[in-house]
């Protein structure tokens, strides 16, 4: 449509350009749009996009050394580690000076248990110290009296700890989630036996290609059913999909519980059935298969959903096409079918798969030892062993790894066509 | 697949029954375990599995003591208070704000559509142990940890993107000429958006709310790092009961939940039915 008719310019009624007009038209149509759209947007924005970029921030956020003590930063960044010998006494005036303020606002405990983290020793360090700073000499010299406190300032790894946990970020908590830790000679990896975040990535990331691959094995078959039978019997047979679909984690979860208990009804039936004796009832829970088997059927609808929704748009004539032009069966639904149903997969699969490589109550419940997730471990850092930056690492690491995934489900889906139920 | 042909051969007559039984084994191995606890909720031992008593059905195998125990015992009669008093205050502010925010989204011209939607639906898609990490940290910097309303903003929140995907999806078939007639007629947009375009997107609405209850209601993680004592709710209590002190009681818990999904289940197919009726109703 153009907007000049020999030169003259189309109005609208009131004599206003057209094109403006339009133009404003479309304006306050975005304005109203957006309008609408921001009351959600804020609310999003502050209860779950605020505290997720928190948790990025704390992954390097270490001010704890530089807010406690001030003088001592400043100081200490003068002192070459390489030579050898403590500090000198302009550090431990600067020192004594931070920590009579510290122990008074009783900062120094903090300080102390942060540390721990990085070399163990340091926290009762710090706690001794505050306890003789009072008594110490008002106008030195520190460094003895330091030394005479708790030998190990005199030693250059505390002194290293503490200036290499000077600056306000740090890449400490990342290090320590990849299992490398900063040694006299740059990074280093930390030593076989302490390497357990490493280790539960991989076992988060094998047991979920597991519970993938089990949904995909079992959800196959069902979707297929489902996608091939009338209307009326799949719509049925669908609420067999549904009802654990909507059915609470933690009933599932106690469900699977009390089935694999060795007490359980399936010890007890196999036992029954005298296919195993009573002596030799299966350890099924609290291990490895306890998860996978629990977290097969709590995500086995995820995968069904979408591998119905694409199966349900299969023409059925391409098969019979198929096998009138002279295909059997079995080559019918693997070189026709088949390569029609692997969006379906691919939806399915990838979302099974987010769903699992986050899974904390399920892991927690039946998992045991030797079936927990990272998850797990993140929650532990939270609530038991309180070392939040670690938490946070962990977790920003996991996230990334379900964006990315994330992304590829998009592309492949999109977000706009998730259909639930 | 649907029915087997006439001129099947035996081989083709032996895969049609072995895959309907492989079908069945996995529809039992899908089910199996929630009905399997409701019998066991009515055991009269405090056991996880069927005594002799029950098998021969023997009345006295069975008993309500679970479930009386449930109703008077003043922890799990807490939690599910609180329970109660979380989840549709959770519900009603998530399918608000989601509301609006779909009707908004659904407008033709939407400046950065993808990067809002892909903020509004990133509750569902991070995993909860790390919304629950983060807002743990957030919260208790601004004083909301251990309160109601932490809890019930975050459960809010991790209530919208459902809103959000079942209301846009009901918008996709929603005739905008309908809304244009309206307002020629002298509506103004808010009489046109509740005479006009919510009866029709109702159901969208209905099962988006329903949805964001059942997250609510079902979450256990979040509460567990944002509540206090005072939040305790029914899951975070099962969650406790099963890691601690296991109790059939629990069971009992578990029935009564099934019975709320049955509900709930059945209200959405309902509604789903309702929409598949009037879509065949309405011409073209």
């Amino acid at each position: 449509m153009s907007d000049t008719t020999d030169g003259q310019v189309l109005t609208t009624q009131d004599g206003k350009p057209l094109k403006a007009a339009l133009r404003r038209a479309l304006r306050r149509e975005k304005l109203r749009a957006f309008l609408l759209i921001a009351p959600l947007l804020i609310f999003v924005l502050i209860t779950f996009v605020a505290p997720i970029v928190d948790m990025l921030f704390r992954s390097v956020e270490n001010g704890i050394v530089a807010d406690t003590l001030p003088k001592t930063v400043i100081e200490l960044s003068k002192w070459d580690p390489a030579s050898g010998e403590a500090p000198d006494e302009v550090v431990f005036a600067a020192l004594y000076d931070d920590m009579v303020i510290a122990v008074d606002q009783k900062t120094h405990t903090r300080l102390g248990s942060r540390l721990n983290y990085e070399q163990s020793g340091i926290s009762s360090l710090f706690r001794k110290t505050g306890r003789r700073i009072k008594r110490m000499d008002e106008d030195g010299p520190f460094k003895d009296q330091f030394i005479g406190a708790d030998k190990k300032w005199g030693d250059v790894a505390t002194w290293q700890v503490l200036q290499q946990f000077s600056p306000r970020y740090t890449d400490g908590y990342f290090l320590n989630a990849f299992d490398a830790k900063r040694g006299a000679e740059g990074i280093e990896m930390k030593p076989e036996d302490q390497q357990i975040y490493m280790f539960l990535f991989g076992r988060t990331l094998f047991l979920s290609i597991v519970i993938t691959l089990s949904c995909l094995l079992l959800g196959y078959p069902i979707a297929f059913l489902l996608a091939s039978l009338p209307l009326r019997t799949s719509n049925l047979l669908m609420i067999l999909v549904l009802l654990p679909f909507w059915t609470s984690l933690l009933v599932r979860t106690s469900a699977w519980k009390v089935l694999l208990q060795q007490q359980g009804v399936i010890n007890d039936f196999l036992v029954w059935t005298r296919l195993i004796d009573d002596a030799g009832r299966l350890v099924m829970i609290n291990n490895q298969t306890g998860t996978i088997i629990a977290m097969t059927h709590i995500l086995l609808p995820f995968m069904i959903l979408p591998l119905y929704s694409v199966m349900k748009t299969i023409s059925p004539s391409y098969v019979r096409a198929a096998k009138s032009l002279g295909a059997n069966d079995w080559t019918a639904f693997w070189r026709v079918y088949f390569p029609q149903s692997v969006p379906g997969i691919g939806a399915g699969a990838i979302l099974v798969f987010i769903l699992s490589i986050g899974y904390y109550i399920t892991p927690e419940l039946v998992g045991g030892t030797s079936g927990i997730f990272i998850s797990n471990r993140i929650a532990y850092h939270i609530s038991s062993s309180l070392n939040w930056g670690l938490a946070a690492s962990l977790g920003t690491l996991l996230l990334v790894a379900v964006l990315v995934l994330f992304v590829v489900y998009d592309k492949i889906v999109g977000i706009d066509n998730v259909k639930l139920g | 697949m649907s029915a087997l042909p006439p001129y099947a051969s035996p081989l083709q007559r032996t895969w049609f029954y072995t895959f309907r039984v492989i079908c069945g084994l996995i529809f039992f191995f899908l089910i199996f375990p929630i009905l399997v606890i409701l019998p066991l909720s009515f055991n009269a031992q405090d056991f996880f599995t069927f005594t002799k008593e029950m098998l021969s059905f023997d009345p006295a195998g069975y008993s309500f003591k679970h479930y009386n125990d449930f109703f008077t015992n003043p922890d799990w009669q807490q939690a599910l208070v609180n329970s109660v008093l979380i989840a549709p205050v959770a519900t009603l502010l998530a399918t608000a704000f989601g509301t609006v925010a779909a009707v908004g989204l659904s407008q033709s011209h939407v400046p950065y559509k993808p990067a809002i939607m892909a903020i509004l639906i990133s509750p569902m898609i991070v995993p909860l142990i790390i919304s629950a990490a983060g807002m743990y940290f957030f919260y208790s910097r601004i004083g909301l940890q251990g309160t109601y309303w932490g809890v019930v903003l975050a459960h809010a929140a991790l209530g919208t993107p459902f809103v959000i995907i079942t209301v846009t999806a009901t918008l996709v078939g929603f005739d905008r000429s309908l809304v244009r007639a309206s307002a020629s007629l002298g509506a103004n947009p808010v009489t046109t958006f509740f005479k006009v375009q919510m009866p029709l997107i109702v159901p969208g609405v209905v099962s988006g709310a329903l949805f964001a209850f059942i997250t609510s209601f079902d979450e256990v993680v979040v509460v567990l790092f944002l509540g206090s004592a005072g939040q305790k709710t029914l899951p975070w209590q099962m969650f406790t009961g099963l890691r601690e002190q296991i109790s059939p009681t629990i069971l009992a818990v578990a029935s009564l939940m099934v019975a709320i999904s049955i509900a709930l289940l059945t209200v959405l197919e309902l509604l789903r039915r309702r929409s598949e009726r009037l879509r065949g109703l309405t011409p073209g």
